[in-house]
Order: structure tokens, then C-alpha cells, then sequence
């Protein structure tokens, strides 16, 4: 067993680890925060996958700025009432009983499906190639993609501005 | 790794049904993509060659920030409206 499988290993088991802590705990602060773990984690198997690009992206987009973004929906929400952030369960046995049924779903047709075993002789993409591809074969959804972020932005902003106004 | 995402996916199912709140819904849809997301660039190494998979989970990281971002100021609104945020008590459209 080499360094890489330890690794390897250990990014693994951080995010099935935070994600359950997300499932069990009852903070909706803490769970932001093990989201943050969660979500740096599949970055790292990212880079394993030979990824780095698409770790960067999650690290830049997700780390820096939807953590950030739910971070602060939850302190706007817990200012508004002045409760403590306690998040109640509720149609537990349902929820266990489907997700359960979706993990077997999923891992038995991984198991007896026609899923090769992934090749580890993959070269790493280069940057450089990736952008060749973004600006050619990917052009259109990439300015589809700038076009719905700056829908979301302007959408957003006008959602959230009307906050002081008593009636909308 | 095609493991940890089908595990990462009912785990973020669970959580959308189980907790009573709408941040925690947005955290176990974030949970759904980013397994998704695990599952495109796990199979773009059965085809080496060309670059779908990161493309496509490259684009759905974008996707999935807008949708939180939108997601997180309806959230805002309503609570301010309705003050709460468990999305059973929001019952009607206008009051």
C-alpha cells in the first residue's frame, strides 16, 4: 500500500464521514461547516482523478463561495428571530427507508452492471487543452453559463433588496 | 470512488427529506450535485481521450452556485415574510 492509496483512502473516508455528520447533526452551523470538509475532500479525489482543474474550480467556487454564501443565509436567518439554529427532524423513518433503497439501487447495479473497472493510466488533462475545448467545442454553454450567472446575480439582488419595505 | 458517490447521493436524499429547514435542504442538494459531480469525472477516466465529463461537472458546479445563490434569497424573502423557515408552515402564496 502505497502513500497515494493512504491518501486516497483518508480523503474518502473524510467525506462520507462529514456527509453523515451533515445527516446526524443537529446545527445547521456545523453542518455548513462539515459541508465545507465535505466539499474540500471530493476536491482532493478530484486531483486523484487527475482533475486538477475541476478541483480548482470547486475549490474556488464551492470553498470560497457557496460555503460562504449558505454561511451567511444562516447568520441573516438566526438574526431575523433571535432563536438558537436547533433544526428539527421530521419524516425520519421515510427518509432513511428511500435512501437506503437508493444506496442498494445504485451499489447493485455498480456491482452487476456492465461498470468497467476505471483504467489508472490516464494521463493528466492539461490546462491548456481545457481551455482549447472551452472555446471551441464548449463555447455555447460557456456563455450560456456567464448568461445564467449574471441572471442569478441580478435576481438575487432584486429578491434580497426589497427586505426593508414591509409590503412586496 | 463510483461508491462514495452513490453513498454521497442517498446521504444527501436523506437529508432533503429528514431535516425540518430550507438551508438544510439547499446542503443536501449542494450534497446530490457534488455526487454527481464525483460520478462525471470518475467516468471520464473509462474515455481518456476526450474531456466530456470534467466539462460537464465543471458546468454543473456553476449551475449548482446559481441555484444556491437564488435558492438562499427566496429563503431570505420568505423568512422575512413568513418567519420561518421550515418549509411546511409556508402554506400560501398570498397573504
Amino acid at each position: 500500500m502505497t502513500l497515494a492509496t493512504i491518501v486516497f483512502w483518508f480523503f474518502v473516508v473524510t467525506a462520507f464521514a462529514s456527509a453523515l455528520g451533515i445527516l446526524l447533526s443537529r446545527n445547521v452551523f456545523k453542518a455548513a461547516l462539515l459541508l465545507l470538509a465535505c466539499l474540500l475532500s471530493v476536491a482532493a479525489l478530484f486531483v486523484f482523478s487527475f482533475a486538477e482543474f475541476v478541483a480548482v474550480t470547486q475549490i474556488i467556487i464551492y470553498g470560497g463561495g457557496a460555503t460562504v454564501l449558505i454561511i451567511f443565509g444562516i447568520m441573516l436567518t438566526s438574526k431575523l428571530a433571535g432563536k438558537p439554529l436547533e433544526v428539527k427532524n421530521g419524516n425520519v423513518f421515510s427518509g432513511t427507508l428511500m435512501a437506503i433503497g437508493m444506496l442498494f439501487i445504485i451499489s447493485n447495479s455498480l456491482y452487476n452492471g456492465s461498470v468497467e473497472p476505471l483504467s489508472s493510466e490516464m494521463k493528466p488533462a492539461p490546462i491548456q487543452k481545457i481551455g482549447t475545448e472551452l472555446m471551441t467545442s464548449f463555447s455555447l454553454p460557456f456563455e450560456l453559463a456567464g448568461i445564467l450567472l449574471l441572471l442569478a446575480l441580478v435576481a438575487a439582488g432584486v429578491f434580497t433588496s426589497f427586505l426593508k419595505e414591509k409590503k412586496w | 470512488m463510483l461508491l462514495l458517490g452513490a453513498a454521497l447521493f442517498s446521504i444527501g436524499l436523506a437529508v432533503i427529506i429528514i431535516k425540518k429547514n430550507t438551508i438544510m435542504v439547499l446542503v443536501g442538494i449542494e450534497l446530490m450535485l457534488n455526487a454527481s459531480n464525483l460520478n462525471l469525472v470518475a467516468f471520464n477516466r473509462l474515455h481518456p481521450d476526450n474531456l466530456d465529463g470534467q466539462m460537464f461537472s465543471v458546468f454543473v458546479i456553476i449551475v449548482a452556485v446559481c441555484e444556491t445563490a437564488v435558492g438562499l434569497a427566496i429563503v431570505l424573502r420568505t423568512y422575512h415574510y413568513y418567519q420561518t423557515s421550515v418549509p411546511e408552515e409556508v402554506n400560501e402564496l398570498k397573504g
